[in-house]
């Protein structure tokens, strides 16, 4: 017998070509609340998916031992049966239909004739509602409510059912402060119900808040578990980021010229909700060969800078001013911002960035066709005479640029959308997570052409939430959260560490 | 942490590889198959033309019929054209039927009740149609509603408009230039022979310019490096394709002459054909239907493109509806009942995906004469058009599986 409700032993996991974890073992205590903390990619999310039988049994190496017995989950519904249930970022309740509804969604409550009974399913879930403390008429639409609301009907139709172990993925990372709060006390709570919450965090002050242990996870590897009275921030810091910077990027002297383009006071409003504020005063500039990097955490307004600023692809109220070589200019939309030099290669290439179903020659002239029309028609030979060279200067891997860029890896989908913006001749480029989803070696293919294009006189700025990245190849890091710049550090100064203060820092409270 | 978990690049499956030795042979035979692949619609063309000519007992290929065929379904072909460019960006359009009804209605008061010029009633007609488009386009691209709903709400309301306007009665008796577009030919411009010489003579304009063409791309592309087919294989098909054209103008001159319709037509074809194949708006039609973010993304004006896109559909549905008005003389309210339907199925037999992204002109015109010689060779042997109805629907069934089933096998999305 031990205390602890669940012992996961020696987990690896492995993606074709990609060791997500490996040999993570960790112990959580009945009773406790258990944070772990990592960056973006480190191995968290699926340490929870293996977990909850995301990643079924036999698709991993090593023990999950749930209350002292081995558990061979096959999928979600078995995992739950036994008490353990995952509440993710993306919250998966049905807007549409009320809140009892959602909470007994697929565990209905029958009564005669197999019928749902409505009464006791309202009851039910009235019940659940005064254990969360959300006083919501449980008929209500689940649309009605905020962000944090919802997340407590999640945490209801988790309590229904019969939860011993809850998982909480980033859990306040979309709420404001009242809203975490609450969540963070209802978290509390539920632990004196004797429920065992593991949450998956960025935020220190929360974690230091509410976890009595917490553990780190780096590279796919369980760093160190940390008792709660040794928790310190610069203690998880060092574990989250404490990883060698070797020659994984190709070398590069900056030759930085003057102030291509600069950005002032640019704010803008969540689409759907006008009065949240996603991107707050950003003011930044980039000069002729510079790669400058934005900092950021998921969430924090680094995609709906760039997005609001490429066209008004994204957000409401957008206010603020772009100067180009000092003089003002317009980017209202999307074709005025490529008119004005400016070129955005998006952060999820396959749905805002890529025509799959196209070849790779129609997507690389898709946002320049202007360049190859000829008495009103693209001229076909010249397009594959571009398209070639970029297929041939881009090492671009396909049997010509007539295939289908839906069969390419990632990597060279991702060069194939590099080509498009570079044929279109800007003399901005913002990169969105351009290594995202990639292997090592086209990472450092992609970081080469990153550096040519600087080396050729061009402002690049680059968007990643993996450090290692920024330090390695840029000469100048923004760091970004909650929408404002926190912080402008040149590259000498940059370290993990300041980043990563700068990336949490919060707004200050009153 | 997606860095992990999206699906691990498979720098494998990309290739790299570049075709192994290659053995002359076998590099042809590969290119006819993959091209027989892309060319499945034309060759299901031919079966179908071949089944119903022995079923038919060749009435089917006889001069009179052949040129039935294209008069018959050339009001179809038109609406097909703008449909397929419609479902191409993703969108649908349930009115055209409609609207070429109230076009025609609308005709009909011009030439016959107002007594205008036949040629200011057609141009007054045709721009009805680009405001009735414009009008649909407006709710589709601007609004933001589904061109499901609003060219549904657009059947009703032109329908009913056909009827107001048409007021219980149809109208009819057209003037004679008026009833060419529908019913004309060009004949005996050079007196009355046997075999028409114009027919003939424009045939053969046809051939040499095809041939033309096609030899000046051919070239271009091997001076930029290209890959083009083997020799033998373009010969071939230009071969094939010159004979088939022979013998269509063959049966057109033994018996009226180039139809006016089929004039037009071949007009539409061209100027078409070219807009998707090869001009700036047609790239842009492609790239929104096959993802419209990336296309916003790229600096594509979206909105412009749909607004233009039902502009269009409008233009053309009112020209099917004058065609078809010409041919029956007579304006009347069942006009274009169901035109819609065959010119959807004609754009998905032909290839188009229910997606987006897909379709070509060529593809829409030669699934609009399969369904046309479907009508066509059933009515011959006397099949009810209950049976014709039912068989319809399994071919475009059937055509769409198929094309569903080669996707999924070629591994797209």
């Amino acid at each position: 017998m031990t205390t602890n409700i669940l012992e996961m032993l020696s987990i690896t996991k492995t993606f074709p070509g990609v060791k997500a974890l490996q040999n993570v073992t960790l112990a959580v205590g009945r009773g406790e609340v258990h944070a772990i903390c990592g960056e973006n990619g480190a191995g968290k999310s699926t340490l929870m998916k293996v977990l909850s039988g995301v990643y079924p049994f036999g698709t991993y190496e090593g023990d999950i031992v749930f209350e002292n017995e081995t558990m061979e989950f096959r999928d979600i519904r078995d995992s739950e049966a036994k008490g353990i249930v995952i509440i993710h970022q993306e919250l998966a309740l049905s807007p549409f239909l009320s809140i009892a509804e959602n909470i007994f969604l697929n565990n209905e409550i029958k009564g005669a004739f197999g019928l749902i009974d409505w009464n006791k399913t309202n009851i039910e879930a009235s019940k659940l509602l005064a254990r969360v403390g959300l006083r919501e008429n449980p008929t209500t639409k689940v649309r009605e409510l905020g962000v944090g609301k919802q997340q407590l009907v999640e945490i209801a139709k988790a309590l229904s059912k019969r939860v011993k172990l809850l998982i909480l993925d980033e859990p306040t990372a979309a709420l404001n402060d009242e809203d975490s709060d609450h969540l963070l006390d209802l978290i509390l709570s539920l632990k004196g119900q004797n429920i065992t919450s593991i949450i998956i965090s960025h935020k220190l002050n929360e974690i230091k808040k509410i976890s009595d242990t917490v553990t780190v996870i780096r590279d796919g590897k369980a760093i160190e578990t940390i008792a709660k009275q040794d928790v310190t921030e610069e203690r998880i810091i060092k574990d989250m980021v404490g990883r060698d910077l070797e020659h994984r990027y190709p070398d590069h002297t900056p030759h930085i010229g003057e102030e291509i383009l600069r950005v002032e006071n640019w704010t803008a409003y969540h689409p759907q909700d006008p009065t949240r504020i996603m991107v707050d005063n950003v003011n930044l500039n980039v000069k002729r060969g510079e790669i400058v990097g934005i900092a950021g955490l998921m969430g924090a307004g680094r995609t709906e800078f760039a997005m609001s600023l490429f066209g008004r692809s994204y957000g409401t109220r957008i206010s603020g001013q772009v100067y180009k070589h000092g003089v003002e200019i317009k980017t209202r939309t999307v074709s005025e911002a490529i008119d004005n030099g400016l070129a955005y290669a998006t952060e999820d290439r396959k749905f805002y960035g890529l025509n799959l179903i196209e070849d790779i020659k129609r997507n690389i002239s898709m946002a320049s066709l202007k360049k190859l029309e000829r008495g009103g028609l693209v001229d076909d030979n010249k397009e594959y005479e571009v398209a070639d060279g970029y297929r041939k200067s881009m090492n671009i891997k396909a049997p010509s640029v007539l295939s289908k860029v839906g069969k390419l890896s990632g990597g060279n989908q991702q060069k194939v959308v590099l080509s498009k913006w570079i044929y279109s001749d800007p003399d901005v480029l913002i990169l969105d997570e351009p290594t995202r989803g990639i292997d090592v070696g086209a990472k450092y293919e992609i970081y080469t052409i990153i550096n040519r294009l600087a080396a050729a006189g061009k402002g690049v700025i680059v968007i990643s939430s993996e450090l290692p990245e920024l330090l390695g190849i840029c000469d100048r890091i923004y760091a970004i959260a909650e929408g404002r710049i926190t912080g402008e550090l040149p590259i000498a100064e940059a370290t993990p560490e300041t980043l990563i203060k700068y990336m949490t820092m919060e707004k200050e409270r009153a | 942490m997606s860095n992990l978990e999206t699906k691990p690049s498979d720098d494998t499956a990309a290739g790299g590889r570049v075709n192994p030795v290659e053995n002359k042979f076998t590099t042809a035979l590969s290119h006819v198959l993959s091209d027989l692949g892309k060319n499945g619609i034309f060759i299901a063309l031919v079966l179908v033309v071949v089944v119903f000519q022995v079923l038919t007992n060749g009435v089917l290929l006889r001069p009179q019929n052949v040129s039935n065929l294209i008069v018959q379904n050339g009001y179809i072909l038109i609406l097909a054209i703008g449909m397929v460019m419609v479902i191409v960006a993703g969108h649908i359009d349930l009115s055209v039927g409609s609207v070429a009804a109230f076009v025609g209605a609308v005709s009909g008061v011009f030439a016959v009740n107002m007594g205008l010029p036949w040629w200011l009633s057609i141009i007054l007609s045709l721009l009805i149609g680009a405001v009735v488009g414009a009008w649909q386009g407006f709710w589709i691209a601007y609004v933001g509603i589904p061109a499901f709903i609003v060219t549904l709400a657009g059947m009703l309301i032109f329908r009913g408009l056909a009827l107001v306007v048409l007021g219980n009665a149809n109208i009819g008796s057209f003037p004679e230039e008026y009833r060419a577009i529908g019913n004309g030919f060009l004949t005996n411009v050079f007196g009355d022979l046997n075999v028409d010489p114009l027919t003939m003579g424009v045939a053969a304009i046809a051939i040499v310019a095809l041939i033309v063409q096609s030899i000046r791309t051919r070239r271009g592309r091997q001076s930029y490096g290209q890959a083009v087919e083997p020799i033998g294989w373009f010969i071939g098909k230009l071969v094939l394709v010159s004979v088939v054209i022979l013998l269509f103008a063959y049966a057109l001159a033994t018996f009226k002459g180039i139809p006016v319709t089929l004039i037009i037509l071949a007009v539409l074809i061209l100027i078409y054909g070219m807009v998707m194949g090869r001009s700036v708006f047609g790239r842009h039609i492609y790239a929104i239907g096959g993802n419209l973010h990336a296309a916003e993304l790229s600096g594509i004006k979206t909105r412009n493109v749909t607004f233009w896109l039902f502009v269009n559909m409008g233009v053309l549905a009112a020209l099917a509806g004058l065609v078809f008005t010409a041919r029956l003389n007579l304006a009347g309210p069942k006009a274009g009942d169901g035109f819609e339907l065959e010119a959807i199925s004609a754009a998905f037999i032909g290839g188009a995906a229910v997606t987006g992204g897909v379709g070509t002109i060529s593809g829409a015109i030669i699934g609009g004469l399969i369904i046309g010689v479907l009508n066509n060779g059933m009515s011959i042997m006397g099949i009810g058009i209950e049976w014709q109805q039912a068989v319809k629907g399994l071919v475009l069934l059937l055509a769409v599986a198929f094309d569903v089933y080669n996707k999924r096998r070629s591994g797209g999305r």
